[in-house]
């Protein structure tokens, strides 16, 4: 039994005819062949998977795809616009912000969101706005610079996608 | 990651197309998803038939209406914890959103949602309990309401019968009420290991109403209803609310788990009681 | 002149910010399918019977595996890292909750998973051994009755140090300090769960496995002696990996039935666990149940550590550490202090849990170590009523006696031990948090410091003393200087997220005067690089790094006799100075390895014996381990209404010799300590009576988030190790291992008032209510 899933992501129409119970993290995936977007545990508590739905960070791997039909997806793979890396993606690689990158996707999705509607966040906002997200690597310190670095340059447009 | 069985899908059109899906057997339905997701996922819940109601924005509202808080079964956690509206008249709601969950499931999870799901240890269900509100349930003819209070059968089980869909919840607004929440988990987002919640109303120092709330401590219907008869006219004050807190701790029914064994969460109990209605009253005492 | 060592951006996040890593899960390939593993409810139970006709008709499923099917081709068992076996499939019992039973191999995931439940497996429940402290009573159920004359579920019993000598001291100390704590069965819990995707091509012969391994040819040479396939016939991949932290270093069942799935179906199978699977059957750490001793003069001179311990080893023992170490590196016990005597004895024990023990950044159970000495230490200042830190100062090893060798004998080999903690007092304005908490004290309110001195032990290690399944640990590295001037370097360790791409590219560029963007580091695959024992227990930078240092200075030394044929001169003639080799006196007759490369790759004739090209390679055997060290201070709150611990502040000195890139030191430190706080406040695998794993999901087994962990205060001390090339010593384990006992000793303290004087971890509200009423809980089972 399958149905027709069909959703914007990252500004590009898709559609597939999946099972109803396909997760939207495994159609992200292993539909679209979309792997920046990862998945790490079964109880929606690590956060790899977030990715925006209609604009909003969501954890991917707790709704159907189905529930995405007729939406607008980001990932991290649309964070880049033109070529040139997002603040928070330039952040990142200037405050040591990662080190396997599994959590990194979903850490950098949540920061844009963060961001655009809290534009100088402080350091207690900036952690409360990941708490809900796993990192085994970091020990969220660098994730917390990171982020300022990138409320901090804003306005620039540092980096270049090579 | 583990995954659900097999399931239909349907999205809900409108509240009478929702209420016609419902009537079928083995059908379940999904808003945020993130208490019933989860359930599939570890195939602990197996429906037949999933019914989306996102598209009922009719469902999705916080409003002041005729002396009433009304939240819409669709308002998502974030917009209970944002909202001005209910933060000024019940900051016990507002308490007890920063502490479910996450910032992220928080935009996504309803309000509705959670208190279907019917988890002894969600938060809401005794916050609303403490808040005396009432469910209102669509049905095929209309609709029905029931006491928050009632609304709960057991664990994972409500009054909500097939064909049904609960479209709100209504707290009842009384000057001089103030109200908090007090929860104590192993780390930010875990369920309670115990948590209280307090909605007073004061006349001066002398307490009219009284409303406690007790999580996943077995209480019945999420109420610590000798403890409330106990404060109902005395004197707002510490002595008060530590007996308060005595009284609930002994009328409720922990159970030890890796939270924590009983004498704990009783413990839990008076101390959170107590600390919840410290700060009700005194938000009582400085609103309106 | 760019910078070797020093803080450089990372050259691998250019991959990752655009979610264009590789792991494991994001392989795809042509005709790929999906396995899922079918696990015992049970934690010891008889197999009756295996029923999997219904799976096998599932029309989306290819293949279903049984301990029967890996029987015939004598793949029932495999060894593991410890010279034990350990069961692929279960063929006649399931030992512990979560063991594999069976593997269906269908067209994905979602029917694998479904095929599962149409297995029906027919179990016969045997007693359970869940307690370790009664796993060796007379009469307790016998779990490895598969092992030829096994009667009992004792695995072995290990001693080190001098027990009469010990004895004498205890028998005429002042002061002694007696204290059981349990280090709790705790998880490394990557991010990235374990799995495979293996590919055997009938045709060639060659078994390909993309696999989430922090060994690759350690893999590729076990898998050639448990499958029969020819090591040459092997390529194992690591692509990017989400995490190890030790917990991807053994072998799993699931990768090998992947293996066989792939042969079986011609096809390629993969298989990636879910958490559940990762926390129930993994490898877990720890689980040491010690009775420690410490004996004192009354003046606070610490004279004598004594422990015997009981080691849960799991169902199967499948440590992975040093063969002649059955309990590691747990000798260095004797911490950080010039003690008279030393004793431990270990006794590691089956029982109806996960295999496993060594991981999560213990540096081969010197977490364990480090945790008993400084919880005993901190004991001891209670007793005195003296100042923990202060206590620590007076007893430190002093630096003039280094190289120091322990009790034990394990030789230190640098460390200036006071500067290090007096740096880490001052980072914490120790003395005005002291006056604090009195004031604080007087409030009623509760506040603790802990402070935490610990030595490590790292960088596995000479091959004289030590192997794993008989490979010494001794490390291969490759470089090549292309005639253009760029390099490539291949070595044996595998990052899973400590910045290999770019810390061994910037220790080539310090060595030969490169720019570490001119430097390929190639890792991961076995077919591409010289072989080593892989990334654990903090060893790529004090062995391979080793190496690399080794290898370079071979490139230039090569390069300074092209450079005498270039330049027409004696070779002695020449002298190097960053980047360039010139004739002494002309500083302008230099040339740039770049130069000398492309001369090398020319017409050039060179002298009689020397070979052209620029490349060397090397295997490096350490000649001792390295030992960095820190000195660790926590500041907690406690609200003894409800027993909830805030972590304050946390303020870490760490001394792991010369550092290539501060900042990668730094984060290596930074996670280490948010580990801490998970394992002294939240983590725990609990198990109920009957086996029952209590901590096999995120709800269960918790990890501290960003709110739980405070903005860490870090300083560093330097003192190069004296054997390591370029004088460093390792680091990306010496968190885990100072932090929790750091934790633990700030939460007792602040309980002071109640007299409270030990309490095991997790210190979770429970707990420490529990530790206020006087009444504890014990950790590893079930909480009632």
């Amino acid at each position: 039994m399958t149905i027709r899933v069909a959703m914007t992501v990252n500004g590009t129409e898709y559609a597939r005819e999946v099972e109803p119970r396909l997760l939207l993290i495994h159609y992200i995936r292993d539909e679209l062949g979309l792997t920046g977007s990862h998945w790490g545990c079964d109880t929606s508590n690590c956060g790899s998977c977030v990715v925006w739905l209609d604009a909003k960070p969501v954890k991917s791997c707790t709704l159907l795809a189905a529930m995405a039909d007729g939406h607008a997806v980001r990932t991290v793979e649309g964070l880049e616009r033109d070529g040139r890396l997002d603040p928070v993606q330039q952040g990142f690689i200037e405050c040591h912000g990662l080190q396997c990158g599994f959590c990194t996707p979903g850490m950098m999705m949540t920061a844009r969101w963060l961001l655009d509607h809290h534009p100088d966040p402080d350091e207690a906002e900036i952690r409360e706005a990941i708490s809900g997200q796993i990192c085994r690597c970091t020990g969220y310190e660098n994730i917390v610079r990171s982020i300022r670095w990138a409320a901090e340059h804003a306005a620039e447009h540092p980096g270049e996608s090579t | 990651m583990q995954v659900p069985s097999q399931v239909e899908y349907e999205r809900a059109t409108s509240v009478e197309h929702a209420l016609s899906l419902l009537s079928r057997p083995e059908t379940r339905v999904v808003a945020g998803g993130h208490s019933l997701i989860p359930m599939m996922k570890l195939r602990l819940a197996q429906p037949e038939l999933l019914v989306d109601i996102n598209g009922l924005a009719e469902l999705a509202f916080i409003a002041l209406d005729g002396g009433q808080l009304r939240i819409g079964a669709l308002a998502r956690h974030a917009d209970l914890l944002d909202s001005d509206l209910a933060g000024r008249y019940f900051p016990i709601f507002r308490d007890a959103e920063r502490v479910v969950a996450d910032p992220i499931v928080r935009l996504w999870g309803t309000v509705g949602g959670s208190l279907c799901q019917a988890d002894p240890s969600e938060d809401l269900s005794a916050a609303f309990a403490a808040a005396r509100a009432t469910a209102v349930i669509k049905t095929p003819d209309g609709e029905r309401t029931v006491p928050v209070r009632e609304f709960h059968l057991g664990p994972y089980e409500t009054v909500i019968g097939r064909g049904e869909l609960l479209a709100e919840i209504r707290v009842p607004v009384r000057p001089g009420t103030g109200s908090a929440y007090e929860k104590v988990s192993r780390r930010v987002g875990d369920w309670s290991v115990a948590a209280a919640g307090a909605v007073l109303c004061l006349a001066g120092q002398q307490i009219q109403e009284a409303g406690l709330g007790l999580t996943a401590v077995g209480a019945e219907h999420f109420v610590a209803a000798e403890a409330e008869d106990f404060l109902r006219g005395r004197a707002a004050d510490e002595e008060s609310f530590a007996a308060a807190g005595a009284i609930a701790a002994g009328h409720c029914d922990p159970v030890a788990d890796q939270r924590g064994p009983e004498d704990f969460k009783r413990h839990l109990v008076a101390e959170l009681t107590t600390r919840a209605l410290r700060r009700a009253a005194a938000r009582a005492g400085s609103a309106g | 002149m760019t910078p070797g060592f020093g803080r450089m951006l990372r050259k691998e996040d250019q991959r990752f910010i655009r979610g264009q890593g590789l792991f494991v899960d994001d392989v795809r390939l042509p005709g790929m399918l999906h396995g899922a593993v079918l696990r015992s409810p049970h934690a010891h139970a008889r197999i009756l019977a295996i029923d999997t006709l219904a799976a096998e008709a599932h029309p989306k499923v290819r293949a279903v595996i049984t301990g029967e099917t890996l029987r015939e081709r004598n793949m029932a068992w495999m060894p593991t890292l410890s010279g034990d076996r350990q069961a692929v499939l279960a063929t006649d019992k399931v030992r512990f909750q979560g063991q594999e039973v069976a593997f269906v191999v269908a067209e994905d995931r979602y029917s694998a998973r479904d095929a599962l439940e149409m297995i029906d497996v027919d179990y016969e429940p045997l007693p359970a051994v869940i307690d370790a402290r009664h796993a060796l009573d007379p009469g307790a159920p016998l779990i490895r009755d598969d092992l030829p004359g096994c009667t009992s579920n004792h695995i072995f019993d290990w001693e080190s140090g001098d027990a009469a000598r010990t004895e004498a001291v205890f028998a005429d100390a002042e002061v002694t300090i007696t204290q059981d704590m349990l280090y709790p069965r705790v998880h490394p819990a990557p991010l990235e769960t374990c799995g495979a995707v293996a590919q055997y091509d009938k045709v060639s012969g060659k078994l390909t496995i993309w696999e989430t391994t922090q060994a690759p040819h350690a893999h590729r040479t076990l898998y050639a002696m448990v499958s029969g396939l020819p090591e040459h016939k092997i390529r194992v991949i690591s692509p990017d990996i989400g995490g190890g932290f030790g917990n991807k270093v053994p072998i799993y069942p699931g990768y090998v039935c992947a293996v066989v799935g792939s042969i079986i179906t011609g096809q390629p199978v993969k298989w990636m666990e879910d958490r559940s699977e990762n926390l129930m059957s993994t490898c877990f750490a720890r689980d040491f149940h010690m009775h420690g001793e410490l004996a004192a003069s009354r003046d606070g001179k610490i004279r004598a550590v004594r422990v015997t311990v009981l080691a849960d080893h799991g169902a199967f023992n499948g440590t992975a550490q040093p063969s002649k170490y059955p309990a590691g590196f747990f000798g260095v016990f004797t911490g950080s202090y010039d003690l008279e005597a030393a004793h431990c004895r270990v006794t590691g024990t089956y029982t109806n849990k996960a295999p496993g023990g060594v991981a999560y950044s213990c540096s081969f159970r010197v977490t364990e170590a480090v945790y008993l000495v400084e919880r005993l230490v901190d004991m001891l200042a209670y007793e005195l009523e003296a100042d923990p830190a202060e206590l620590r100062m007076r007893n430190l090893l002093r630096p003039e006696q280094f190289p120091y060798t322990c009790q034990t004998g394990w030789t230190y080999d640098s460390g200036d031990y006071p500067r290090t903690l007096r740096m880490a007092l001052e980072i914490a304005g120790y003395d005005d948090l002291k006056k604090e908490q009195l004031a604080e004290r007087a409030a009623g309110h509760l506040m603790g410091i802990g402070v935490s001195f610990f030595t490590e032990a790292v960088g596995a290690g000479p091959r004289k003393h030590m192997d794993i399944l008989g490979l010494g640990m001794a490390d291969g590295v490759e470089l090549r200087i292309h005639p253009t001037g760029t390099a490539v370097l291949r070595i044996s360790v595998q990052t899973q997220g400590q910045g290999h791409e770019t810390t061994f590219a910037q220790i080539v560029a310090e060595e030969l005067g490169l720019s570490p963007d001119d430097v390929e580091v190639v890792h991961g695959d076995t077919d591409q690089t010289p072989f080593g024992l892989g990334t654990y227990g903090s060893r790529s930078t004090p062995v391979s790094g080793a190496a690399t240092a080794i290898v370079a200075r071979k490139v230039r030394e090569r390069a300074r006799i092209v450079a005498s044929a270039m330049l027409e001169v004696n070779a002695a003639d020449l002298e190097w100075e960053r980047g360039r080799w010139f004739v002494r006196g002309d500083p302008d007759s230099g040339r740039t390895i770049a130069e000398i490369a492309l001369a090398a790759h020319s017409d050039l004739e060179l002298p009689d014996g020397v070979e052209g090209h620029l490349d060397a390679s090397c295997v490096y055997n350490p000649p001792n381990l390295t030992y960095p060290c820190g000195a660790y201070i926590c500041v907690v709150d406690v609200d003894p209404g409800t027993g909830k611990v805030s972590v304050r502040r946390f303020i870490a000195v760490d001394d792991c010799g010369v550092r290539i890139n501060p900042m990668i030191v730094e984060g290596q430190v930074h996670r280490g300590l948010a580990d801490g706080i998970g394992m002294a406040l939240m983590e725990s695998i609990a198990f109920d009576v009957e086996g029952n794993c209590l901590g096999g999901s995120f709800m269960d087994y918790l990890l501290p988030t960003s709110l739980e962990c405070p903005a860490w205060e870090l300083g560093e001390t330097v003192t190069p190790s004296p054997h390591h090339p370029i004088g460093a010593k390792g680091v990306g384990e010496s968190a885990t291992v100072g932090s929790p006992p750091a934790v633990v000793n700030a939460v007792i303290d602040a309980l002071r008032p109640y007299g409270v004087r030990h309490a095991d971890m997790p210190l979770t509200p429970a707990q420490v209510w529990r530790a206020i009423q006087g009444r504890p809980l014990r950790t590893d089972l079930a909480i009632s």
